[in-house]
């Protein structure tokens, strides 16, 4: 039962309390009228049988000091005129004598003349002690549980407050119980109608205090299977707690996309430092014995006297080897850091360098070079980096296109921000973009960016690429030297 | 007052009482009425009755009042009270001209009263008292059967409802003052039966007639009871006049009672009265309660 409740959905849970709480509140406050009912229709029929009780007991004083039974048996009949009686009388009326012997009654095979009131019954022998001991000179009222009935017995006094008798009601409960159901079916049928309007009412209430919960749970159970506007568009904006946990939520998945690009971005770092260590150990090792081919070969044309055939397989070689040696020097990346230091001049030179491209491809080049004083950077692999990538940028823009370099510096570091339109490029390729060969098509950009992504590494710098939109975005930061 | 002697202390007191009411309604009395009681053709005649007849009377008196003023030409007014002895009292003192008295107070007061009339019942001037008891009571057969239960009598200036069930009860020799448990008057013979019929007493003395003749109007409440014996035939309750009565007025009076048959209007009276009609009375037609009150009263105090 708990575990069933404790599953239950807050779309349903919330809804349901408010109904349970509207229909407890609504059964405990019936509950109460029908007590309260109760209790004033039965303090209504005792006070009306405490009152007709000492209207008798004046007007039954003569008769009793007169012995006049007749008499006093008319007035006992009066106020029951007109009352069929079934088989259990629903009033009786007797007058005891002083001594608690029936006077008279109203119901003489009840109560039988000068019977005494003890031998009637248990309930008739208790109200006798009662009247005798608790209060001979005021009513006393009984309740007998076995007949449902109620008994008030009001003292007949003289004038010198003697006790001379007793005038004694019974009157069925079932006198003011059907008052009492008709009350009390009222009462029930105002409460349901209450309830029509109100459980309705607090179920849609409920079910809107729950909806933000709802859907809180249910887009945090689509994290990582929907995309985040679809996981935050139905958040519920607020101040109370569930608006609260919707923002800690946004924050969250703020965290989680942050930790997850940052792991990505760890993980490419490690293979491409992985990689670069790979190419370098290779191209050492390819080196050495080149270099001593290469010496070899030169040495034979230098001294040797070979015959064509041979010259041309020489000649062959020696292609061979220089083309070995060109791409195992693109791999071993060396920074050169004895260079001069980084000048506005600099700059300037790479954006004459870099025309003959532009004008090949008309693409314009929107220069802002927010550099004026040298920087405390080797100007050499900053130059390469630039123009690897200003070259990247306009082969990768469109026909006419636009390339945007951005130069900007403050006390710490340069920031290059070469950005350009054209074609995006495929988040599965991003990811491989500065690995060595990533590019197929293009075998002269293949080791740029695997070069341009060296030198920054050796200058301890980081650079990022974007491409969104119809904008492929690189953005190098390379902090200075702390002394060049 | 001898019937029982549990109810002399508060009999005494009520009866006290009676007495300071009467008084003060005969000085009012006298100073309304005329100061003349001639033969004055207006004067009121004054009629007293009891319950001797029904317990519904007052309208019906008011047409008999009617029916006699009609016929007599004079005023007729009636005077009720419930106890036997108010009525006998006043005539006793004449401020009544005629009365509806039981042959009980006749016999006792023949020298102050004069029989006028007398009613016949079943064609004779007779009835009897009745031993009646709860209808589911099958057993009871006679007073003896009574020992030691509660009876109602109706008054104790009646003949039929306290004087025969004395004499019957002394004759088989029981004492009426120790047989019952308890005794009370109702003071009326309806209300015997009424008392009997609703389980108050365990039995009752009640005018054979007056039970007949509530057999033919109310049967579920007569039903109720068991006519257990019937007494021997006595007098019927007669109507007396005052001694000192006018004789023209009292044979006027005569004439009329008795002429009631010939009328439509008496006819129709007598019919409620479930009677046949009125006959001049003979004076041994009360022997029966005469010997009877003798026999009572040699053994037992009777009320005066």
């Amino acid at each position: 039962m708990s575990s069933a409740l404790t599953n239950l959905s807050y779309r349903y849970k919330v809804p349901l309390s408010l109904s349970v709480v509207i229909v407890i509140t609504a059964a405990v406050v019936s509950a109460v009228l029908g007590w309260q009912a109760y209790r004033d229709l039965r303090g209504g029929l005792i006070a009306g049988a405490e009152g007709l009780g000492r209207t008798l007991s004046r007007a039954l004083l003569p008769s009793l000091l007169s012995d006049e039974v007749w008499s006093a048996y008319e007035m006992v009949m009066a106020p029951l005129e007109g009352i069929e009686d079934g088989g259990s009388p629903q009033k009786t009326i007797t007058v005891l004598d002083a001594k608690g012997s029936v006077f008279v009654s109203s119901h003489p095979a009840q109560f039988p003349l000068l019977a005494p009131l003890a031998s009637i019954g248990p309930s008739y022998a208790q109200l006798q002690r009662a009247i005798a001991t608790q209060a001979p000179h005021s009513p006393v009222q009984l309740e007998d549980r076995i007949n449902d009935r109620i008994l008030v017995a009001v003292p007949i006094l003289a004038d010198d407050g003697t006790h001379l008798g007793t005038v004694l009601l019974t009157y069925s409960e079932s006198l003011f119980l059907p008052n009492f159901y008709a009350t009390l079916t009222r009462g029930i049928v105002s409460t349901l109608l209450v309830l029509l309007v109100l459980v309705p009412l607090g179920w849609n209430i409920g079910r809107r205090m729950a909806v933000p919960l709802t859907g809180l749970a249910e887009s945090m159970a689509q994290i990582g299977s929907a995309p985040r506007a679809q996981l935050t568009e139905r958040l519920y904006r607020g101040d109370d707690e569930i608006g609260q946990l919707g923002r800690q939520f946004e924050r969250m998945l703020d965290e989680l996309e942050e930790k997850r690009n940052m792991e990505k971005q760890m993980i490419a770092a490690d293979r491409l430092a992985a990689i670069g260590r790979l190419t370098a150990g290779i191209a050492h090792e390819i080196n050495n014995p080149l270099g001593g081919m290469i010496n070899a070969i030169n040495t034979f044309k230098h001294h040797g006297h070979p015959d064509r055939v041979t010259e041309r397989t020489i000649s062959l070689l020696e292609r061979g080897l220089a083309q070995i040696r060109d791409t195992v020097g693109a791999l071993l990346v060396e920074a050169r850091m004895e260079s001069h230091a980084l000048s506005p001049d600099d700059m300037d030179d790479i954006r004459v360098l870099v025309q003959p491209q532009l004008s090949e491809r008309a693409v314009r080049l929107d220069w802002d070079n927010g550099v004026s004083e040298p920087l405390p950077l080797p100007s050499t692999p900053v130059r390469q980096i630039l123009i690897n990538l200003l070259l990247n940028a306009v082969q990768a823009a469109d026909q006419s296109g636009t390339v945007a370099c951005r130069l900007r510096c403050d006390d710490r570091l340069l920031v290059l921000d070469i950005c350009n339109d054209g074609q995006t490029i495929r988040p599965a390729l991003l990811e491989h973009l500065f690995e060595p060969f990533s590019l197929p098509s293009e075998s002269r950009s293949s080791l740029g960016l695997w070069v341009t992504y060296q030198l920054v590494q050796q200058l301890k710098g980081t650079i990022n690429v974007t491409s969104a939109g119809s904008e492929t975005r690189f953005v190098v930061r390379l902090p200075f030297a702390e002394n060049v | 007052m001898g019937h029982g002697r549990r109810t002399l202390e508060p009999a005494a007191v009520s009866e006290s009482r009676r007495r300071a009411l009467r008084q003060a309604a005969a000085l009012l009395l006298a100073g309304l009425a005329p100061p003349t009681r001639g033969q004055s053709r207006s004067r009121v005649i004054r009629i007293g009755t009891t319950a001797v007849i029904l317990n519904d009377q007052f309208s019906f008196l008011d047409e008999w009042a009617r029916y006699l003023q009609a016929q007599i030409g004079r005023p007729v007014s009636f005077v009720h009270r419930s106890r036997y002895r108010e009525i006998t009292e006043l005539l006793l003192s004449d401020e009544l001209d005629f009365a509806w008295v039981c042959g009980y107070p006749y016999v006792s007061h023949r020298q102050a009263m004069r029989l006028l009339a007398v009613p016949l019942y079943r064609g004779r001037p007779l009835y009897r008292s009745y031993l009646i008891v709860p209808s589911p009571d099958l057993k009871t057969s006679s007073f003896a059967d009574l020992k030691g239960e509660i009876f109602a009598y109706s008054d104790p200036n009646s003949n039929s409802g306290f004087l025969v069930p004395q004499y019957e009860m002394l004759r088989a020799g029981l004492d009426p003052l120790t047989l019952f448990r308890k005794s009370f008057f109702t003071y009326a013979h309806g209300k015997v039966v009424v008392a009997v019929a609703n389980g108050i007493a365990h039995g009752g003395a009640v005018d054979g007639y007056v039970w007949e003749t509530l057999a033919l109007r109310t049967p579920e409440l007569t039903r109720r009871t068991r006519v257990a014996a019937k007494s021997d035939e006595y007098g019927f309750p007669p109507l007396v006049a005052r001694r000192s009565i006018d004789e023209s007025e009292f044979r006027s009076m005569q004439k009329v009672l008795t002429g009631m048959p010939d009328h439509p209007a008496g006819q129709s009276l007598l019919k409620q009265l479930n009677l046949d009609g009125f006959a001049r009375p003979e004076e041994r037609l009360f022997d029966g309660i005469a010997k009877i009150l003798a026999y009572v009263s040699t053994r037992q105090r009777l009320v005066p």
